[in-house]
């Protein structure tokens, strides 16, 4: 008995909906040896995991909250990604942005600036954040530089930016030598949507950004152009499109996607800019990305269930001493089985059984 | 003749394994799902024997002979080798039993060298360094030249299928399967190949051949299986029968024949090629030097060579995917277009049918409406201030269907999943439908079925009577014999005088097509400075 991989004549429709679904499974399945191997028991650590976040209104907001950034920088990485343009420091420009768009804020500091403070951080994020990410897609397209490395590395140099700016040039002198800068006016903070509560503005950016990716990608020769590009070059080409352009356009998107994320973490959430600012959203956006199907409405739910896993880890922190980043672990195995699951869109199992034996050299 | 004869004895089986078919099937049957691609199918294949498999595009010949080579398991029915039933697993079985197989769709990793896939296909046994001097060897021995060291990606068609017809030959099959090997080479390439394969059967091999150009199947061999509908027909010998009583067998029925509507008018210029030298775009292309030619309205064209002489340079040159350096040297309805994208030359009223289907004519994966816009997003209404018009890429899905008899499982199926005719007449459909004042074609039946070439061919004659320039690249001589009306050839990145096509003999054409100039002042040099 022989277990083959036979390509479809197709691309299954159906497959490409579940296996996100099955991944998940296969995920869980693991993380629950995981936990039994740990000792924990496996029930009660899903139930922290999956069920407690869901059930009290502070843990939903937060889920949303968290789901915010890693949606816009999936959204970015998803056109990069299915234009064959390989954008892997999402996490760098996310830092990039948060710290120009914290420039505004910590200029206007204590000055009577108006509500033009916040537009212009915004703006001004989502640019560096593009600007930033043009940087690998120029060597890319110019010197042939893998953007993969170049992207990534440069993830590093902003990360050490940011820590040299909070710790030098931008410290709060009331900080108490703390590693920040001051809090932010309230003309340069992200408003909330309820008083009192953890739900910002940032949530209602990230779902128009959701919808008009939904429309670039649906509906328009733009969205047309990045998917033939990345399914097939040399039709690209035959078709008129500029493989080039698309890299540039789609990395500065991406970039500015994820610049946008950042300055909104930071105006709103965090309050000021500090280092660690991100759990490693850029990252997991990847995840997010093909979890989501490179897909906007996918991704949407998918980084809904990322945050869930951040919340849910720190539940299960709390309530069963399960390491945090046991949470990243998942979150590693969960890409795993993404992937893997993906090539049963293009392939299928198929049990071959030999019934008789071949003769071999008969004549 | 003998193994017509032995064919039709009745009980092979009691006698000793000289006399029994070297391979047989048995009512070989494959179904998918409700869909019978075979349907009880018994064959006879003997020791020293070219035999023809014909039938049309979905007549179950690929179903057929992915059984034997072991590539699907058949639903039901046997497959019988020198006597004994046997059950392939995988093609890796059908090789070691003595089984080869040349597909007409190449399996070959572009990126790497012909000796390195050579040695994919191979046991391992032997060195790499031995395997690619028994390359070398067997490559020259059968008159099919290779250098092992060549990527193949910059391989031309009529290459690549060297390296499959080699890399076969290398594992010294007792079996054959050719499927159709001639479809890429001219006619001395071919007289080559029948050379081979007539040295392979005196060696004692069989072949089954698989091939839509019946008078070289009634010259070379012995036997004819006809399918239709995933039936066999009949098993004839093809000498006996005419080429008209082989193709009524295949289709069940008659073939309109390509008419040419007498008297076409050739109207202005509408491409005219001026003084054109392209550098190649990779190391081992090919430099295109001094082409010049001049196309009227109403007027075929016909470009014969041998794969690789700069065909594929010359479309990219013309279609816009490569720019010119020199604006004039491309003139697209009386417009200097050299350097304008290929996009602009659309809107020119250019359109283009690349050689390759799967790839470059079509994204693979994608939907055909998806692969109607790939190329009418330029000039055909389709796209609105950026944003799509889903119903008229359907539309144009639908016209080219219903004019094309585009034959497919619903109504709007990813190209990959369309047979070669179909993806074919879809691409040619997709673009003449657009009216284009220049079609530039490189190939247009290269692989299809009699049937879809026939309906190819009349849509470019009738694309010229009604007043467009049709440019033809083509190593099918009898097509460009059929349709065009001048004929040049292409060598060493060269073009040669036109010919008119009633003046265009094989003869002077291969010898063209060999790099000898039939006048050496005119016709090498026409269009040197």
């Amino acid at each position: 008995m022989q277990l083959v991989l036979e390509k479809r004549v197709e691309r299954s429709g159906t497959i490409a909906l579940v296996s996100p679904l099955i991944a998940v499974g296969l995920t869980i399945l693991t993380m629950v040896i995981l936990f039994a191997i740990l000792g924990k028991n496996p029930l009660l650590a899903l139930h922290a995991y999956f069920i407690a976040p869901l059930t009290d209104g502070y843990s939903l907001q937060e889920i949303a909250v968290k789901a915010t950034p890693l949606v816009m920088i999936a959204i970015g990485l998803s056109l990069c990604y299915l234009a064959n343009a390989w954008n892997i420091g999402a996490e760098g420009q996310f830092l990039i942005g948060a710290v120009a768009g914290s420039w505004v804020a910590v200029k206007t500091q204590g000055t009577d600036a108006g509500a033009w403070v916040l537009p212009a951080m915004l703006v001004l994020a989502a640019a560096a954040g593009a600007l930033y990410a043009l940087i690998p897609a120029i060597c890319k397209v110019k010197f042939g530089a893998s953007e993969i490395l170049t992207s990534l590395m440069l993830v590093y140099v902003a990360d050490l930016f940011l820590d040299y700016l909070v710790r030098g040039p931008w410290r709060d002198p009331q900080g108490f030598n703390f590693p920040t800068t001051a809090e932010f006016d309230p003309v340069a903070t992200v408003p909330l949507l309820i008083e009192g509560g953890r739900l910002h503005l940032g949530s209602i950016i990230a779902l128009l950004v959701v919808a008009a990716a939904a429309i670039l990608l649906g509906r328009t020769i733009k969205g047309f152009e990045i998917r033939v590009v990345g399914a097939a070059p040399r039709a690209a080409r035959f078709g008129g499109f500029n493989a080039n352009q698309l890299i540039i356009l789609t990395f500065a998107v991406s970039g500015a996607l994820a610049g946008l994320a950042g300055i909104i973490e930071v105006a709103g959430p965090i309050g000021h800019l500090q280092p660690g600012i991100s759990p490693g959203y850029g990252f997991t956006a990847i995840i997010v990305a093909f979890l989501g199907r490179l897909n906007p409405v996918g991704i949407l739910i998918a980084g809904l269930f990322l945050a869930l896993t951040f919340i849910g880890g720190e539940q299960a922190q709390i309530a069963m001493k399960i390491p945090l980043d046991v949470t990243k672990v998942f979150q590693g195995i969960l890409l795993f089985y993404v992937l893997a699951c993906d090539s049963l869109i293009l392939y299928r199992f198929k049990l071959v059984f030999p019934n008789r034996q071949v003769s071999r050299g008969a004549g | 003749m003998q193994a017509h004869q032995r064919m039709l004895d009745p009980t092979p089986n009691g006698q000793h394994s000289g006399d029994s078919p070297l391979l047989r099937t048995i009512g070989l049957t494959k179904r998918y799902g409700d869909f019978l691609a075979n349907d009880a199918i018994d064959i006879d294949i003997w020791p020293s024997e070219i035999h023809a498999l014909l039938g049309e595009n979905g007549a179950g010949k690929s179903t057929l002979v992915k059984a034997i080579y072991g590539l699907i398991q058949p639903s039901a029915g046997e497959i019988r080798w020198q006597g004994q039933r046997i059950v392939l697993s995988g093609p890796s079985e059908a090789r070691c039993l003595g089984i080869g197989m040349v597909f007409q769709h190449f399996s070959l990793f572009d990126n790497l060298t012909v000796a390195e896939n050579v040695a994919l296909g191979l046991d391992g046994k032997e060195s790499f360094k031995d395997m690619s001097a028994r390359l070398e060897q067997v490559s020259k021995t059968y008159g099919l030249p290779l250098d092992p060291r060549r990527e193949v990606w910059q391989l031309s068609v009529g290459e690549r299928q060297r390296i499959e017809i080699v890399r076969a030959l290398m594992q010294d099959p007792k079996f054959l399967i050719l499927d159709e090997p001639t479809a890429v080479l001219t006619p001395q390439e071919a007289d080559q190949l029948f050379i081979v394969l007539e040295r392979l059967k005196a060696e004692g091999r069989a072949i089954l051949y698989i091939s839509h150009k019946l008078e070289e199947v009634k010259r070379l061999c012995d036997t004819a299986t006809i399918l239709r509908g995933g039936r066999k027909v009949e098993t004839c010998n093809p000498r006996r029968e005419t080429a008209a009583s082989l193709a009524r067998m295949m289709v069940g029925g008659e073939i309109k024949e390509v008419k040419a509507a007498s008297g076409r008018k050739t109207t202005v210029p509408r491409l005219v090629v001026d003084d054109l030298s392209l550098a190649p775009a990779d190391a081992h292309g090919v430099r295109l030097e001094h082409i010049s030619f001049e196309l009227k309205g109403g007027e075929i064209l016909g470009i014969a060579g041998v794969a690789g002489n700069g065909q594929d340079e010359l479309f990219a040159a013309l279609s816009g995917e490569r720019l010119a350096k020199d604006p004039g040297t491309v003139v697209i309805e009386g417009i200097a277009a050299g350097h304008l994208s290929i996009t602009q030359r659309r809107r020119l009223g250019a359109a283009f049918v690349p050689e390759e289907r799967l790839g470059h004519g079509t994204a693979p994966r994608m939907k055909l409406s998806e692969n109607a816009l790939l190329t009418g997003h330029a000039a055909s209404g389709m796209v609105r201030r950026g944003f799509i018009d889903t119903a008229a890429t359907l539309k144009a899905v639908d016209r080219a269907t219903e004019t094309f008899d585009v034959r497919k499982a619903k109504r709007d199926p990813e190209a990959a999943s369309l047979s070669g005719g179909n993806l074919q007449k879809f691409i040619v459909g997709r673009e003449i439908l657009r009216s284009p004042a220049v079609l530039v074609v490189n190939q247009p039946t290269w692989g299809v079925d009699a049937g879809a070439a026939a309906v190819i061919r009349q849509a470019l004659l009738d694309l010229a009577t009604a007043g467009a320039a049709v440019l033809v690249t083509s190593q099918d001589l009898d097509e460009l014999a059929e349709i065009a009306d001048r004929i040049a050839v292409m060598f060493h990145g060269r073009l040669s005088a036109p010919l008119a096509a009633s003046e265009a003999s094989r003869e002077k054409l291969g010898l063209l097509m060999g790099g000898s100039s039939l006048e050496p002042k005119e016709a090498a040099h026409a269009a040197g400075a």
